[in-house]
């Protein structure tokens, strides 16, 4: 029976085939292989399936019995810090904490959904959301883990780092689309010797639910009253232009291919990606560019409110960049999993105590002490039917 | 062989009847179970369509024919309209069918008219091979090879001496309207071109031959002949690469710039009804954006599903070979 | 007819035969061109660390894919777990058992369904499965790819059992072996190289699909074989978080995966071709 298409009889050459069938045989032994050393981060010398109780240093690791395996997702803000600290706490504790790195907004709902142990934002959660949560789960907690800068990133080749000067007006009418070009009069005054080239800017922000954005038009809502009354302060809002990133490894990707880009990121994308940042006025009127310590200093002398939901933009300190904000982790009071809920709670304990070391390499600020007594209580009030999780003194 | 006693005649047809029966039953039972796998193709569509409908029931009595007009999509104002979704869907595919058709067509003439036999299986082997190649490589290649290359100098060009026209306004971010069309038209190619050959092929040499014998140049033949026989298949060629493109999710997502906004400018950002589907589900924090989303995905589905309804009915009408089933 | 028109005549004929041959080589062009790109970028990356290391926090150069290769197999072997079978049996259904008219609903169904967004898929599922058990896993992209293969499989099964004789029906009928007998023992074996080429083009296909794993899969930085216990990783995951990120180390380790990707995609392609092509 012969077909009347026959496109199918030519036959690839012997040594053709032998090609193939070596790069595929390569490829399958190669994963065959690693499903031997499976387990293996570099590095890593506790198998994952231990559930060990190795405590090295500190007291931090959770008893045996607990869960080795936590999953979680939200803010994309914290994910250097939190790949970090995974990484670190299973090499320590053999559990392992899979934390995805999805946008505050995704965190929220997926936490409300359950199908998550933990959601993660630095967007605080509106009153609908926490509605929401609590009709799911019961009450929700804000936990701090760290505080970090919101940078103004800029792809303008021949400006260095941080020479760039902004004020708040100016940044809110560049992504109001109102000053639509670097060579503007209001960008020139502030940057008298900088050239600056005649092309538009491109504006890029987040097109997902960010908890950068919150922070960053928290921001822009305090200094400008068009901002605040056009657009407004939320994870998500109706951006009058350009370019839409998702998540803040989305935006830094942008504005590294643009020239003429501006964009806002948490720090540690600016620095792990060599991205050049602008100065920002504070509200002393002192430009300051995002570092640890200007970080830090935006955070000191707040008062925390018990559940630490507070904004720290357009801080009052002299010496305090004015778009930093906290990160928190999303997780209910109520555990619904008895050996989940136990990891978690020293997962989040060993986070704000020994993770604090690993937050200055990246730039992240350590919270504050008064912060940490406020996240402390907060742990401590996660339990399982009533009993609280947290074993330690 | 032993005597036929009326027992053993018995003793045999009992036999008979039971291995029968047992052969009935096991027909029974292996058409029930096949059954089952054939009506489940049906109730996989069915449960699927279901499900969409149900959960835009919300946003549909919410907004009504209102959501096909609403320009904003505003979470916190829980305000949804698919217009832009729409808009870049469509124009973004029609951008895509433009370029790849006559490159499409092109290419399925010359693979099943003109090129030597020896030539053919291994070009055509190579046009197909584009259709392997998976939608996230493609958006790969898109991000750092072809944005940058219609950044400059493509939306360069096009912007300095075409400016005045509204399709070439607007910076030239790379990323857009245009770079999802040409990514789009790269990815349909070579469906439109697999479908197209194959309907070509599927014209009685008796018709080249006849316009041949008339006096007819190759050309003339290829397109008063064999062109006209196969019109209907070589259109549902081309549909079925546009619903093809209308469905494409993360090529597009990753070189469209994703700004829900309607620009009449190729240039500007855009998103597709996909790629906000995409950047948003995970974040639909409560019901009316699930609902939204819901209806949005609905909307998708019905365009993809007309087009994709007209490209079979039409390419039906040309017979088709058995390996000629390639998604 | 002057000469003019005859020499207006042959030119078109060139011009036009000249644009689909540079149409053709065009199209050839193109795909050279994305797989070199893949090739070239993506084969600096390829080492043994790739291929067995998991990966290693935002920023730090070094680290694998390990973890992403074991869920892709897994995934793709749950959904070819699901897909395959059912595939089958619906172009049984179609080819030997069906009336035409309900053959051709489902035919068309089927069709169709092949042209279903996969991100609606996706959402779909999310819906099914991870909503209702209550968190992200294998199973979950499993039969969201299975749903992606059924229908392929469905068509392309109906037309392979469809080529084979009738007459080895019928001569089997007529020996008293009872229909059920006839399509397991003699119309399947005697299809099974296109079944075969039918379930690897399934395959291929659902090995590069990404949409449909963002809400089901999540992604999984650890190893993990887990089935339906929590988020799995998967090579697409992989290329599209790493790709559409900043960092230049996760760029090169997308190219490589993309590149893996593509090698296992078009082996199986390559490899399905081979065995049509050998008739019996």
């Amino acid at each position: 029976m012969t077909k009347a298409d026959n496109s199918h009889s030519a036959r690839p050459s012997r040594g053709f085939l032998v090609l193939i069938a070596g790069t595929l045989a390569a490829t399958v032994a190669a994963v065959l292989l690693s499903a031997c050393g499976g387990s293996s981060t570099a590095g890593s010398t506790t198998p994952s399936t231990s559930g060990s109780s190795t405590t090295t240093g500190s007291n931090a690791c959770p008893p045996s019995g607990a869960a080795t395996s936590l999953t979680g997702a939200g803010a994309s803000f914290p994910y250097p810090l939190y790949s970090k600290w995974t990484s670190q706490f299973d090499k320590q504790c053999g559990v392992q904490i899979n934390y995805q790195s999805v946008g505050s907004g995704a965190g929220i709902s997926q936490i409300t959904a359950k199908t998550v142990d933990f959601g993660a934002s630095d967007g605080i959660m509106t009153d609908d959301q926490v509605k929401a949560a609590e009709a799911a789960g019961g009450p929700i907690l804000h936990i701090p883990m760290t505080n970090g800068a919101v940078a103004v990133i800029v792809n303008l080749p021949g400006v260095d780092q941080g020479q760039l000067k902004l004020t708040p007006d100016v940044l809110a009418g560049i992504y109001l689309k109102n000053i639509k070009k670097w060579n503007d009069p209001a960008i020139t005054r502030l940057n008298p010797g900088v050239s600056l080239p005649s092309s538009d800017i491109a504006v890029v922000h987040r097109s997902d639910g960010s908890g950068t954005t919150f922070i960053f038009t928290n921001y822009l809502s305090k200094v400008s009253s068009e901002w605040q009354s056009t657009v407004g302060n939320a994870t998500s809002v109706q951006w009058p232009g350009d370019i839409g990133g998702e998540k803040n490894d989305g935006v830094a990707q942008q504005v590294k291919q643009i020239q003429g880009a501006i964009g806002y990121v948490e720090l540690a994308y600016a620095i792990q990606n060599n991205l050049t940042w602008a100065s920002m006025q504070n509200k002393s009127g002192k430009y300051v560019e995002p570092t640890l310590d200007s970080t830090t200093a935006a955070s000191t002398g707040v008062t925390i409110p018990d559940d630490t939901k507070v904004m720290i933009t357009d801080s009052t300190n002299p010496n305090a960049y004015p778009i930093v904000g906290f990160t928190w982790i999303l997780a209910y009071v109520n555990q619904p999993d008895q050996a989940k809920g136990e990891s978690l709670a020293y997962y989040l304990w060993w986070s704000i105590h020994d993770g604090q070391q690993y937050s200055k390499d990246l730039l992240y600020a350590p919270l504050p002490s008064d912060v940490v007594k406020k996240a402390e209580a907060e742990i401590k009030s996660i339990s399982y039917q009533g009993q609280s999780l947290l074993q330690l003194p | 062989m032993g005597a036929a006693t009326g027992e053993s005649i018995g003793a045999n047809r009992r036999g008979l009847l039971a291995s029968w029966r047992r052969a009935r039953f096991g027909d029974v039972l292996f058409r029930v179970i096949v059954a089952a796998f054939g009506l489940s193709v049906l109730a996989l569509a069915a449960l699927m369509l279901w499900q969409l409908f149900f959960e835009s029931r919300e946003s549909i009595s919410t907004f009504g024919w209102g959501f096909l007009a609403g320009t904003h999509w505003d979470s916190v104002n829980r305000v949804f309209g698919a217009a832009p979704a729409i808009y870049g869907t469509i124009v973004s595919s029609l951008i895509a069918v433009v370029l790849a058709m006559p490159i499409s067509l092109g290419a399925a003439i010359y693979l099943s008219e003109m090129a030597p036999p020896w030539l053919r299986h291994p070009a055509s082997f190579l046009v197909e091979s584009l259709a392997a190649i998976p939608s996230v490589v493609f958006g790969l290649w898109g991000i750092y090879v072809l944005v940058p290359w219609i950044r400059d100098p493509v939306e360069r060009v096009l912007g300095g001496h075409l400016g005045f026209l509204p399709l070439f306004t607007g910076p030239p971010f790379g990323v857009g309207m245009l770079a999802a069309g040409v990514i789009l038209a790269i990815m349909i190619l070579p469906i439109i071109t697999a479908i197209a050959r194959d309907s070509l092929l599927a014209v009685p040499s008796s018709q080249r031959e006849a316009m041949l014998a008339l006096g007819a140049t190759k050309w003339e033949m290829i397109s008063r002949a064999v062109l006209q026989y196969c019109r209907s298949g070589l259109v549902g060629a081309v549909l079925l690469g546009l619903g093809r493109a209308l469905g494409e999710t993360m090529a597009v997502t990753m070189v469209i710039g994703k700004t829900y906004d309607i620009n009449t400018s190729l240039f500007a950002p855009a998103s597709t009804a996909a790629s906000q589907i995409a950047s948003e589900f995970s974040e639909a924090s409560f019901s009316l954006y699930t609902s939204a989303l819901m209806e949005l995905a609905l909307l998708l589905l019905g365009i993809t599903l007309l087009v994709n309804i007209a490209a079979r009915l039409l390419v039906w009408r040309i017979a088709r070979s058995p390996e000629a089933i390639k998604e | 007819m002057s000469a003019i028109t005859h020499a207006r005549r042959k030119w078109t004929n060139t011009v036009m035969l000249g644009l689909c041959t540079t149409s053709a080589f065009l199209a050839i062009g193109v795909l050279a061109l994305i797989l070199g790109f893949v090739l070239i970028n993506g084969i600096s990356y390829i080492n043994f660390d790739f291929f067995t290391q998991l990966p290693k926090p935002a920023g730090e150069s070094g680290g694998g894919v390990s973890n992403a290769i074991a869920g892709s197999l897994l995934t793709v072997g749950i959904a070819a777990a699901m897909g395959i079978p059912f595939g089958i049996g619906a172009g049984v259904f179609v080819a030997e058992m069906a009336g035409p008219r309900l053959a051709g609903v489902i035919r068309f169904t089927a069709d169709v369904l092949t042209g279903v967004p996969s991100i609606v898929v996706g959402i779909v599922v999310y819906s099914w499965v991870v909503l209702k058990m209550g968190h992200f896993s294998a199973l979950a992209a499993g039969v969201a790819l299975a749903i992606i293969m059924l229908p392929i499989m469905a068509r392309s099964s109906e037309e392979m059992l469809k080529l084979v004789p009738q007459s080895q029906r019928e001569a089997a009928l007529a020996l008293g072996v009872t229909r059920w007998r006839t399509i397991l023992s003699i119309v399947i074996p005697a299809a099974r190289r296109g079944l075969i080429t039918g379930g690897l083009l399934a395959v291929a296909r659902a090995a590069g699909e990404t949409a449909p794993l963002l809400f089901t899969a999540l992604g999984n930085q650890f190893w993990s074989l887990s089935i339906a216990g929590k988020p799995i990783d998967a090579l697409p995951l992989r290329i599209y978080q790493y790709g559409t990120g900043p960092y230049n180390q996760q760029h090169q380790q997308a190219w490589a995966a993309a590149f893996v990707l593509v090698t296992v995609v078009f082996c199986i392609s390559l490899l399905s071709r081979v065995l049509l092509s050998r008739r019996g």
